[in-house]
């Protein structure tokens, strides 16, 4: 039997402006097993967990009720205070009665028998709580960052700084990802390169980091402090530590006419490439689809010319296994496909570009040496004109577009407008907009300076239709302050194509059980109060994966995974949490039910050894539930037909003994 | 095979070869098309939002080819695009269906429509039954090296979540119609774009800039010749720009088809 005190609380008068809290203490008193009930100003104060604690000497108290605001306040707060009076923390139970209660009703009469009711029912969980005790599991001190771009290098570079060993994987042959491939970088107009390729040198030189290029993840095993995975080294076809990078094989390979991805399809590479000049590694790739060699013997061009010997036509992809504590997502994002937005003429002219071929074609190391030419004919063009939400806060066409902002798109847009502007001071810039959104530390200003000072033509609508004529694109338009229409004859169109999560993303996901939205975007655990990790224990997300986003905050963020990494790493175990599934083998039928409703992939299944009455062994399968990956969320409990599954600290018997108690 | 046929009141006056072609040109095919009895003018427009009154010509065919389980099918793309709509009505709208169902069962003595009839643009016919490839195998005077224009215009394929018929910002189904009479279609920007339609009456200098524009675009690419599906189209275009010829679709099929003649003499 248990001695069960009861701690209501006024919360000043957020609790007692509304509920009688002397006759809820009065009401308690007659509980079942309820030994001690009392009222007090602020329960959470010091003076208020004193009382507590006193009462717990004072009358042998076994259990603990306070009637208070909503558990995620201040239950931790309960649980310790149970603590510190030497009582397991797991026998405090809240019934809310502000949140729940007092806030939500307006007279006392109501909000009085409600309040009665939620602790009488915490009254009948408390009698059948019993003491829980949190295991422990070992970490890993390694982390692995999934994706190379400037989040994965910023949060590889901080973990690593703070004396952990962490592996990137980057599916590309280089790390850099789409910061590699722009041109100046908004609001300071700092080029992209030189900001980014002393980190990427960084992460090279970094002993602490080992950088696995033209890899991607296979498997993930495991749970948080102990995850194994599988990561898939493809074959190069060049022998990574020799190869010095010296780029003599690319420049006499005769395969010529390989679309360049780094250049997004405006010039060619060859079937051996280092995608550019920085790259990290700077090791050389045979392409297997182009290669003549890999695909009918004939060539060996580039075997000939390597002095290093660095060739090898026979290499296989290789599979590795490691171990790690904490996994970062650092998926990032790519332009949406502008197939569906024939409108624009993307398909038709190649004077139609998206504003990440834009960013290659004023690049010095792009496919014009940073010339402003125009695609089709290489003449510069006079007139160009940007349209903005190319697929982005496309609510009513969600067949073809996001519903949501892209956010990158009005701050980019405004960069090119000024750059052209500054370079060519003869050429007409047009930018149609639905809204000009620059939030952001000097962020407007960059805007405003657009407009003001670079004479940049903002228009408030939008592009309907843009017909190639000729050398001529014929954009029309609406201009909505001037109510009407506007017929443009272009050069240059540059469309900003929302942006959507990598399609590895979702994969990945699915082997991490992490959670995504709609637009698979991983999922934070709180949107406001933990941005940074997935719901999934020690999963972590950095940059766009988790949601559009420029550099700066892509950075923060990518420095936050880091540091909620860090401070992982340097436990030794993990304490968990003890209110976690687990099956009674008597009652399983081993259905596998529990299995497959889990999102956490905790429960597996064994085949175990039961003695029989007759003395006899019996081999029956019955489920196992792995605490360590459980988060107690009790979906196996409801699906379980044979009632074997049962959540300590949320038992059925618990929670039925509730209900009874609110229904009596 | 036998579907139930809607021409259309322009098919059976000015657009009368859009008719003719076609009924021939199903004949080889293996398509039989069956007149619906005592049909009625589709109403031009479908004006949504509106009473009963307006959709009581296309469930009267939707009914008929129901009630002899075959598929409704129409070359005017004017009246095309009324039926389909009204079939998407009756499907998805369960007040109008049970209201328009009242007043029929009630006036007509007839059974409700249950909105299961299939209803097929001659094109889509062409495509999803006949199949491309088919014709391709029945053409005897193949149109090679003709450089054709497809005209989409905006009834055919609009609104995309109820004609269904193909990507309205990027279509394809003239452009491998036309490939498979041995022609080359031209694509280009201003084929899915309106004519003008029925503001010329209202304000002809309008439809005039339209159509001029569509046309420009096509021999800016390169056509020779424009097709169209639809009446009001082919009169716009006709009537306001002089630089190359504009056809029905059905005529270019009759011609592949080697019995264009014998239409013309028929």
């Amino acid at each position: 039997m248990q001695r069960i005190g009861v701690f209501v609380c006024w919360c000043g008068s957020n609790i007692a402006g509304t509920v009688d809290v002397q006759a809820v203490s009065d009401a308690l008193r007659n509980e079942p097993g309820v030994v001690f009930s009392t009222n007090y100003q602020y329960m959470c104060s010091q003076a208020g967990q004193d009382i507590i604690i006193q009462a717990v000497k004072e009358h042998n108290l076994t259990g603990i009720v306070v009637c208070s605001c909503s558990p995620r306040m201040h239950e931790a707060t309960f649980r310790k205070t149970a603590a510190a009076a030497g009582l397991n923390p797991y026998m405090v139970e809240i019934a809310n009665i502000r949140e729940q209660c007092s806030w939500v009703h307006k007279d006392m009469a109501s909000g009085t028998e409600k309040a009665i009711i939620l602790g009488k029912a915490a009254v009948a969980k408390v009698n059948l709580n019993a003491p829980l005790t949190p295991g422990e599991t070992p970490v890993t001190k390694r982390a692995l960052v999934i994706g190379g771009g400037i989040a994965g290098i910023q949060t590889a570079l901080d973990i690593a700084d703070a004396g952990f060993p962490v592996d990137i994987v980057e599916k590309n042959p280089t790390i850099g990802g789409k910061m590699a491939q722009l041109d100046k970088t908004f609001p300071t107009l700092d080029c992209a390169a030189c900001i980014l390729t002393p980190k990427m040198v960084d992460v090279a030189q970094n002993d602490n980091i080992r950088i696995f290029s033209y890899s991607e993840v296979e498997d993930i095993k495991g749970f948080v402090g102990n995850f194994d995975v599988k990561i898939r080294k493809k074959a190069r076809f060049v022998k990574e530590d020799i190869c010095t990078g010296c780029g003599l094989c690319t420049e006499k390979c005769p395969v010529r006419k390989v679309p360049n991805e780094f250049n997004l399809g405006m010039d060619n590479r060859r079937a051996i490439y280092i995608p550019f000049a920085q790259a990290v590694p700077k090791v050389a790739t045979i392409d297997p689809d182009a290669c003549n060699m890999l695909k009918s013997g004939k060539c060996g061009v580039c075997s000939k010319v390597c002095t290093a010997g660095a060739i090898d036509y026979k290499q296989q992809d290789e599979i590795l296994d490691e171990k790690y504590g904490a996994i970062v997502v650092a998926t990032g994002f790519n332009p949406i496909s502008m197939d569906k937005f024939d409108e624009y003429a993307y398909n038709q002219s190649k004077d139609v570009i998206t504003s990440l071929e834009f960013e290659r074609l004023t690049n010095a190391a792009g496919p014009t040496q940073g010339k402003l030419l125009r695609p089709s004919d290489l003449k510069h063009p006079h007139t160009i004109v940007f349209v903005q939400c190319v697929g982005s806060r496309c609510a009513s066409c969600a067949e073809k577009g996001k519903e949501y902002c892209s956010k990158i798109c009005c701050m980019y847009t405004a960069k090119h407008a000024m750059l052209i502007r500054d370079k060519y001071p003869d050429t007409e810039v047009y930018v149609f907009y639905i809204d000009v959104r620059t939030p952001g530390k000097n962020f407007d200003e960059f805007y405003r300076r657009a407009v003001e000072e670079y004479g940049v033509k903002y228009i408030k609508g939008m592009v309907g239709k843009v017909v190639p004529e000729g050398d001529k694109l014929k954009v029309q338009a609406s201009d909505l302050i001037a109510g009407k229409q506007l017929h443009i004859d272009a050069d240059l169109v540059v469309l900003a194509a929302a942006i959507e999560p990598d399609k590895s993303a979702r994969p990945l996901a699915t082997m991490l059980t992490a959670s995504m939205d709609t637009n698979d975007f991983f999922t934070e655990a709180h949107p406001k109060l933990r941005p940074v990790e997935s719901p999934t224990a020690g999963v972590f997300l950095s940059g766009a994966c988790q949601g559009p986003k420029d550099i700066p905050e892509t950075v923060s963020q990518a420095s936050a995974a880091a540091a909620k990494v860090i401070g992982l790493l340097v436990k030794d175990k993990l304490t968990g949490n003890p209110c976690v599934a687990s099956a009674n083998e008597m009652m399983c039928n081993g259905c596998s039910t529990c299995e497959r409703v889990c999102p956490y992939g905790a429960i597996t299944y064994i085949d175990k050894e039961f003695r029989m009455p007759d003395r006899t062994v019996a081999t029956r399968r019955v489920a196992q539930v792995n605490p360590a990956v459980c988060q107690g969320c009790g979906a196996c409990t409801v699906a379980c037909m044979s009632g074997a599954m049962d959540l300590r600290g949320f038992m059925s018997s618990q929670i039925i003994a509730e209900v009874d108690a609110i229904c009596k | 095979m036998k579907v139930s046929y809607f021409p259309g009141c322009t098919l059976k006056n000015k657009a009368k070869d859009l008719d003719v072609y076609a009924r021939k040109c199903a004949e080889i095919l293996g398509v039989t098309l069956e007149e619906i009895e005592n049909w009625q003018c589709c109403g031009g427009v479908f004006t949504s939002k509106d009473e009963v009154a307006t959709k009581l010509s296309s469930l009267r065919a939707l009914r008929y080819a129901q009630d002899r389980s075959q598929p409704l099918v129409s070359v005017c793309s004017a009246c095309h695009n009324v039926l389909k709509q009204t079939n998407y009505l009756m499907q998805n709208d369960q007040a109008f269906a049970n209201k328009a169902n009242l007043y029929m069962t009630s006036n007509e003595s007839c059974d409700p429509y249950d909105g299961t009839t299939a209803v097929y643009h001659y094109l889509e016919l062409l495509r999803d039954v006949v199949g491309f490839d088919k014709i391709a195998e029945k053409v005897t005077n193949p149109l090679t090296g003709r450089k054709i224009a497809p005209y989409y215009g905006c009834l055919l394929l609009r609104p995309n979540s109820v004609m269904q018929m193909d990507d309205p910002e990027n279509p394809t189904i003239f452009e491998d119609f036309i490939r498979a009479l041995g022609a080359e279609p031209v694509v280009y920007s201003m084929r899915n774009e309106c004519c003008g339609g029925y503001v010329t009456m209202e304000d002809p200098d309008f439809s005039k800039s339209k159509s001029n524009a569509v046309v420009n675009n096509a021999v800016s690419f390169g056509a020779e010749c424009v097709v169209t599906a639809c009446p009001l189209c082919k009169y716009n275009l006709d009537k306001n720009t002089h630089t190359i010829p504009v056809v029905y679709f059905t005529e270019l099929l009759a011609e592949a088809l080697g019995i264009k003649e014998d239409c013309d003499n028929a």
